[in-house]
């Protein structure tokens, strides 16, 4: 990244993850853009972000953009983010929401969906591939990775109850390697 | 001039409709901690509770906004649209609804950010970096499977999950082009039975 985005472009940036986010997967969608495309955050570094984010009330997404555009531009940042993220989602609904009410129907959109969800499904499953292969190399980052995963998708523990379980654990494990290559 | 409440919408939103839509939303905002789902249960009790949604609108209203691009919260603009009476008053009502979920904890968000961006070459915030990261993936991991279970997954969306699963995996296809593909093939698919009997 030669210099920091300016307000537009982040607003820019962030309403282009919101369009493409169609049936979901605005994490992955966000990883891809941010991390991928643009390079403006580290793997490390937004998979922390993300975590702080859903630990913080609030939307998750939302937070994430504010949380960006703090980065690189402080309040007005935030601001520009996440007004990009939702300015035309607010719309579409409202318009979505609109129809709902005056004809008293969910928009004919349902069997489309039932595709998509899928794909925005597959797309966070390729996430989880992704950075799992450049996050989980070793025995005990693998440990970490699957308690997570059964607390909070299997046994369905709330977030801050498997955080407190695994993040001690996990600061224990990342201490002696902060900062350091992976092994 | 025709004013606003001339156009069929009845009285306008009242002041008293206004400070319970700030207050509803600026509480659960607070309160959402693990993200925008976890207080749908006491979104819903309370818009039915102050006579805006029926559950029956509600469940709707949440199908919508998990349709729409964008961030599911926003089924906070359509309650606030309904609670101000939709309409022109409802769009008032949206935006203050969806400001008043927003504001608080972002505010919070970007104190947090700042804090964690004044650490940049903090050793314990490297850490942080190095050990949540692997948990993330768990969670990132987690949130796939309850979407896939809550979704209401059929054989034929396991199947598209897998294929696509893979494309993005290990193909460079533009994700956008896949989730396009994938909504027409529900589409097809829907209407000879294969996605959803």
């Amino acid at each position: 990244m030669t210099q920091p985005p300016g307000l537009l472009e982040l607003a820019l940036t962030f309403n282009k993850i919101a369009l493409a986010s169609f049936g979901g997967g605005l994490s992955a969608w966000s990883r891809e853009v941010v991390v991928v495309e643009r390079k403006w955050m580290t793997e490390e570094e937004f998979l922390s972000a993300l975590t702080i984010c859903r630990i913080l009330p609030g939307a998750n997404q939302i937070n994430l953009a504010v949380f960006v555009g703090v980065k690189f531009r402080g309040i007005a940042g935030a601001f520009a983010a996440s007004a990009g993220l939702i300015f035309i989602p607010v719309l579409i609904v409202l318009v979505m929401g609109w129809f709902y009410f005056t004809y008293s129907k969910v928009p004919a959109f349902k069997n489309v969906l039932h595709g998509m969800t899928p794909a925005a499904v597959a797309m966070t499953f390729a996430m989880a591939l992704k950075t799992g292969q450049k996050c989980l190399g070793s025995p005990i980052a693998v440990g970490l990775f699957v308690a997570m995963f059964v607390l909070s998708g299997v046994v369905r523990w709330s977030l801050p109850l498997s955080l407190a379980i695994c993040g001690p654990f996990a600061l224990w494990w990342g201490w002696p390697r902060a900062g350091k290559e992976k092994a | 001039m025709v004013g606003l409440a001339a156009r069929g919408e009845g009285e306008g939103v009242s002041p008293k409709t206004i400070l319970q839509i700030l207050a509803l939303f600026g509480t659960l905002s607070m309160l959402s901690i693990g993200g925008g789902n976890t207080v749908l249960p006491d979104m819903q009790l309370k818009s039915e509770s102050n006579g805006w949604l029926s559950p029956k609108q509600f469940a709707d209203l949440f199908a919508i906004s998990q349709a729409a691009p964008g961030p599911s919260i926003l089924i906070v603009t359509l309650v606030g649209y309904k609670a101000g009476g939709t309409g022109l008053w409802g769009v008032l009502g949206a935006v203050i609804a969806t400001v008043a979920m927003i504001f608080p904890a972002g505010f919070l968000v970007y104190f947090t950010a700042r804090f964690w961006n004044s650490a940049k070459e903090a050793k314990w915030r490297k850490a942080v970096e190095r050990g949540f990261a692997p948990l993330t993936v768990g969670l990132v991991l987690a949130s796939g499977v309850i979407v896939a279970r809550s979704a209401d997954h059929s054989y034929g969306e396991w199947i598209l999950t897998a294929i696509a699963t893979v494309i993005f995996t290990c193909t460079k296809a533009n994700p956008l082009l896949v989730v396009g593909a994938a909504g027409l093939l529900g589409w097809i698919g829907g209407m000879y039975g294969w996605i959803h009997p």
